[in-house]
């Protein structure tokens, strides 16, 4: 299998007034044409990880790595050129947010028309049916409503499936989706990750989801980095999640509720000093 | 067994006209003392409303709302909100960012009349766990699961009998959402509270509630025991699809 991203030793840091603050320390993973979950708690660092693969850290952030590499291109300094050419053709996001990631001032159809025509040259009229039937295809029940809508004007779920329709129709070969589905409700979720399992299995798109839903990554990925603190304490395939080693990745576990019952009270997570080492 | 809430054919419409939301259409509940009673449904099915419609911040269009056999009027009076009171969803957003705890939990008591604010604030942030060393912060200095412990201080401090459970931990990490649930799991227990919950997480609503409504586009699809969940044991098509879906994504 080759691998399309290759990251070694990355690291994301922040100045504060007390020193830089590290909040991704030396992760190294491999990705192919695979789904590969990132699961970690607010401020893990998974969100930080997914942005600087993308050149998106904001710009206070520095950045180092001993290797990033996209299909044999080197990111790591790479200049603004580079970036346009692969940012939305070859390797896309999706936020977590669409309150933040839309563009507010313009209509859905028109934000989703204008990245589908960067990829090539198409008439509009074939870039309009496009979206409309890629709105369907994220089950949006009015696609031609949506696609004369401004962003204000739909539900948070909405709004994200439109997002994931935008990043989808440009049908990228690598596509970061930060917790895509945390504002949709448990059966469009499923809908959601039908649609973007689809893809990697048929197009064979690789595929970072990032959650911090370790329950959902499990049932959806193949392999699954457990963040804590900025740093991978464990990387592990997600069918053998049940017999993950780390105490930090068995808390996360436990600590859920189940329908079945059983646990009462929840066992709660306490945190080691020593994770960080 | 005489109910603690009833709520009968309660409907809540938004709008007018052309721009008519009927958000709740038709729910009936009761709730005995001491019952943890919980609500669960997708986002926009009403389920929240019916919480607000108690609380007297929906607009109820017909039926009937009543607490121990007395139908509640419009306004609510004081007294009601020293025996309701509600937890809201987002700990971020339902706390005053330039109160400190301190008054936060103080201007209940006020409104109240309440003696001994000194002895009252320090045992209620005693109560959730938080000591008295976080008294004279502001929200922006506490973490999420420490703000959702303040909100439920502040609907403890009246020493109210029902507790309205907002969707108490969706927007909390795991392990706090763990902490949490415990929390409100020994109050519970250890006060004889009445508690109705909303969540859109049948195993929250599983671990917390012994019986619970299914709610889909502002009408009730149907009434479930907490065993009946368990054994997965539900009529409705809507409600097996929710617990189908509680399991992850299966590859087709």
């Amino acid at each position: 299998m080759t691998d399309m991203l290759q990251v070694e030793g990355l690291n994301v840091a922040f100045p504060s007034r007390d020193g830089p603050v590290r909040v991704v320390r030396d992760v190294s993973f491999t990705l192919g044409r695979e789904r590969l979950g990132i699961v970690g708690e607010s401020g893990s660092g998974k969100s930080q990880t997914g942005r600087a693969i993308l050149g998106l850290t904001p710009p206070s952030g520095r950045v180092t790595a001993e290797r990033l590499e996209f299909e044999g291109i080197d990111l790591r300094g790479a200049p603004a050129s580079t970036w346009r050419s692969l940012r939305g053709r070859r390797m896309s996001m999706v936020m977590q947010d669409p309150k933040f990631s839309l563009n507010p001032v313009m209509t859905i159809g028109r934000q989703i028309v204008e990245a589908y025509r960067r990829r090539g040259t198409t008439t509009r009229a074939d870039a309009r049916a496009k979206t409309i039937d890629m709105l369907e295809a994220v089950q949006i029940r009015d696609p031609e409503r949506v696609f004369a809508a401004y962003p204000h004007e739909l539900s948070g779920g909405m709004g994200q499936r439109a997002m994931i329709a935008m990043m989808l129709i440009a049908e990228p070969d690598l596509l970061i989706a930060d917790e895509p589905t945390s504002a949709l409700d448990v059966t469009v979720q499923l809908d959601v990750l039908r649609i973007l399992d689809d893809l990697v299995r048929s197009r064979g798109m690789g595929l970072i989801f990032i959650s911090h839903d370790l329950r959902l990554v499990s049932s959806f990925c193949d392999r699954v980095l457990v963040m804590y603190a900025g740093r991978v304490v464990e990387e592990i395939a997600a069918k053998d999640l049940h017999a993950a080693k780390h105490p930090y990745t068995q808390g996360l576990l436990n600590c859920l509720p189940r329908i079945e019952g059983g646990q009462r009270p929840l066992k709660t997570l306490t945190r080691d000093a020593a994770w960080l080492e | 067994m005489s109910a603690l809430v009833e709520i009968r054919d309660l409907a809540v419409t938004f709008g007018h006209g052309a721009n008519e939301v009927r958000a709740v259409r038709g729910v009936s509940l009761d709730v005995a003392v001491g019952e943890s009673f919980g609500i669960v449904g997708e986002s926009g099915s009403g389920k929240s409303t019916v919480l607000r419609a108690i609380c007297g911040l929906a607009p109820v269009a017909s039926g009937e709302i009543r607490i121990e056999g007395e139908t509640l009027k419009k306004p609510r009076k004081r007294a009601f909100y020293r025996e309701v009171q509600m937890v809201f969803q987002d700990p971020y957003a339902s706390l005053h960012p330039r109160h400190t705890v301190d008054k936060v939990l103080s201007e209940p008591l006020a409104i109240h009349g309440f003696d001994d604010a000194e002895a009252r604030i320090e045992r209620a942030l005693n109560d959730v766990g938080l000591g008295k060393g976080f008294r004279f912060r502001f929200p922006h200095q506490l973490s999420g699961g420490q703000r959702q412990r303040v909100a439920i201080a502040r609907a403890l401090i009246l020493e109210p009998r029902i507790l309205l459970l907002d969707e108490p931990t969706s927007a909390l990490d795991a392990s706090i959402q763990a902490e949490v649930l415990n929390l409100l799991d020994a109050l519970r227990a250890e006060r004889g509270l009445t508690y109705l919950l909303v969540s859109h997480d049948l195993a929250v609503v599983a671990h917390m509630c012994e019986r619970l409504l299914v709610m889909q586009h502002g009408e009730v699809v149907e009434e479930l025991s907490r065993e009946a969940l368990q054994n997965r044991a539900a009529q409705a098509e809507y409600t097996k699809d929710l617990l189908i879906a509680s399991e992850g994504f299966k590859g087709i």
